[in-house]
């Protein structure tokens, strides 16, 4: 075997090497969260039901009053009710956006824009958590009250937070259409806007779900930003302007306090069971829309 | 003339979106430099801080980040590129090699405070390091190999088919072909990468918070032994990084003095991050022209969940000659 052919060998040798060391590293990751995220469930005897509906949570409850009590329900709830609706509105805004760049902008205006988006996503999540705490949670104080840290507080900042990614991966998509799509449209009389509701959104069909998923996928796993202005109290949230918890700030505020081995410790794991759980099935739902798509 | 009005009201609704877009982009970004640079000046940035006293410099958190991304990218940057180099060239698309993306996704989009919840337990628990620098470089890895990896993935499927070849027609082997012709053209989009990655890290909080900690020993920068306890290049330490300091110190109440210490670490935080993406388009480019002798437009990978990657892995070709 000559040399060059060795060094050939040699260096496929390593990279799969290194490939399988970032899996190996992915399998620990994934198995230390599942074993530890389901302690609660078999040493501690909590039921799946329980932990996720049950809102009651007292995790250091001494054993002779009945042991500790981690129903996460609120948590979970509080999550959903941030990030969903945080998605419902970038979603449609940005995907304009989107659209307004690729399609209708004139050159300043897609390179002004462009920018701007760029900006927004330099910005870092403790910056956006600052300035929702500093600005935005007395403006809702001053007008709407109830003390501003609110549901409403964590929404806004999460839609803004989500917008640039949600943004950019539905350019990139409209982007990579083939121009006769458009061409054609035009040649049978269509508008700009009917081109683009009718042939240009559809085609793109797979990278817009892409982005969405992506920003839901940001918005549910946030944790620093949300959690500074949220307020945290650990109960069912009663309107738009009450504080509530999500998994991630529990997580945030009680890792550091917590135990290992003890009911609540496992409980923070199995909430990070969950959140692992949510980005494996963003990634799966992702796959699956392209995979649909390379089909077609 | 119903089509018409509707074209008409559907661009102006357009601009509307895009205008908002802008305002928002204005306000919040105008917000943060406004309120930093007011209250900046150039004893604040080099003195060292003391808890929440006010006039505080914050050099010691701006040196712990830099160290962070060092520390993390010595690790993270090779690795991530062997890694990306068998996905993209060897790996092909079967199924072993799915389950393998499918995994590294995952972990790549995993949130951060989960990461953060593993390092404490595995590096600041287990090993017995306690809060360390250490600690946070290894969660940090954690949290932005698979996104690396990724990354290089794309950058180097990204080389169009014809270049290796028209390389491993003239006899060169697999290896030869991957290290002198296609890491060099895909050589822009990994630098442009690797910077606005580095920005990433640099800007990274959840995962710090309880492994390289929320505090900072009395350091002296003019000892330089990292064996000594008051060195800032000790990697044992604990140490505070930027974002970090921004969320300690408004999670702890909001004094004048506080309040302003915050304001020009968040104003900090942003430019830096944004010197990290300028730096990306800057280097992109200028490796472009260095590599290709043209201007041309560096692929920035902004995301690495591209919609190509996903389409490219059903219509892969095997460069492979065994």
């Amino acid at each position: 075997m000559s040399s060059r052919h060795f060094v050939d060998r040699v260096g496929r040798g390593f990279t799969l090497f290194c490939l399988a060391l970032v899996f190996l590293l992915t399998i620990t990751v994934i198995y230390v969260f599942v074993s530890k995220g389901l302690a609660i469930f078999f040493i501690n005897g909590i039921s799946p039901a329980e932990f996720i509906f049950s809102s009651r949570w007292w995790p250091g409850r001494p054993v002779e009053e009945g042991g500790p009590l981690v129903g996460a329900g609120a948590f979970i709830t509080g999550s959903l009710l941030v990030s969903m609706p945080a998605v419902a509105v970038s979603a449609p805004l940005g995907i304009m956006v989107a659209v307004f760049i690729v399609e209708i902008a004139p050159e300043w205006g897609r390179q002004v824009l462009q920018s701007a988006v760029d900006m927004l996503a330099a910005i870092p999540a403790v910056v956006y958590g600052y300035v929702g705490l500093v600005w935005l949670v007395p403006l809702i104080d001053r007008h709407l009250g109830g003390g501003g840290l609110s549901l409403l507080a964590g929404f806004l900042v999460l839609s803004v937070m989500i917008l640039p990614t949600i943004i950019s991966v539905s350019t990139a998509g409209l982007r990579v259409l083939p121009l006769e799509l458009k061409h054609a449209s035009y040649a049978l009389g269509s508008t700009r806007w009917q081109t683009i509701r009718m042939v240009l959104l559809p085609a793109a069909r797979s990278s817009l779900v892409t982005a969405v998923v992506l920003g839901m996928a940001r918005a549910f796993g946030e944790a620093l930003a949300v959690q500074m202005v949220i307020g945290n109290t650990r109960e069912w949230p009663t309107s738009i302007l009450s504080p509530v918890t999500t998994l991630t700030s529990v997580i945030t505020m009680d890792m550091g306090m917590s135990v290992t081995g003890t009911a609540w410790n496992n409980a923070l794991w199995t909430m990070g069971l969950l959140l692992l759980l949510m980005s494996l099935g963003h990634i799966l739902v992702i796959r699956l829309v392209m995979r649909k798509e390379a089909v077609r | 003339m119903n089509a018409l009005i509707k074209d008409r009201l559907a661009t102006a609704m357009f601009w509307v979106a895009a205008g908002l877009v802008l305002f928002i982009m204005g306000s919040l970004v105008g917000y943060i430099l406004y309120h930093g640079l007011v209250s900046m000046d150039w004893q604040f940035i080099t003195l060292s801080s003391h808890a929440i006293e006010a006039g505080d410099g914050i050099i010691p958190q701006i040196f712990n980040s830099c160290y962070l991304l060092l520390l993390t990218m010595i690790i993270s940057v090779p690795t991530g590129l062997l890694a990306g180099i068998y996905l993209a060239e060897y790996a092909g698309c079967g199924p072993l090699a799915e389950m393998v993306r499918v995994a590294i996704q995952t972990l790549a989009s995993l949130p951060s405070i989960a990461v953060g919840l593993f390092g404490l337990l595995l590096f600041v628990n287990t090993t017995g390091w306690g809060y360390s620098l250490v600690s946070g470089a290894l969660a940090l890895t954690i949290l932005n190999l698979p996104f690396w990896v990724m990354l290089f993935e794309q950058s180097i499927r990204g080389v169009p088919r014809e270049l290796a070849e028209g390389s491993l027609a003239l006899g060169a082997t697999h290896w030869q072909t991957i290290w002198h012709v296609i890491i060099p053209s895909a050589l822009p989009a990994l630098v442009a990468g690797t910077f606005i990655c580095s920005g990433r890290v640099f800007a990274e909080a959840a995962v710090l918070l309880y492994t390289a900690g929320m505090s900072n020993p009395p350091l002296n920068f003019s000892d330089w032994n990292i064996y000594s306890t008051t060195s800032p290049l000790n990697p044992f330490r604990p140490g505070e990084s930027l974002a970090v300091h921004i969320w300690r110190v408004s999670s702890e109440g909001m004094a004048p003095g506080v309040r302003r210490v915050a304001d020009v670490s968040a104003a900090i935080l942003v430019l830096a991050v944004l010197a990290f993406n300028f730096a990306a388009c800057r280097l992109g480019r200028y490796t472009q022209r260095r590599v290709t002798g043209h201007r041309g437009t560096v692929p920035l990978l902004p995301f690495p969940y591209k919609p190509t990657t996903f389409l490219k892995n059903d219509k892969i070709f095997s460069r492979d000659r065994d």
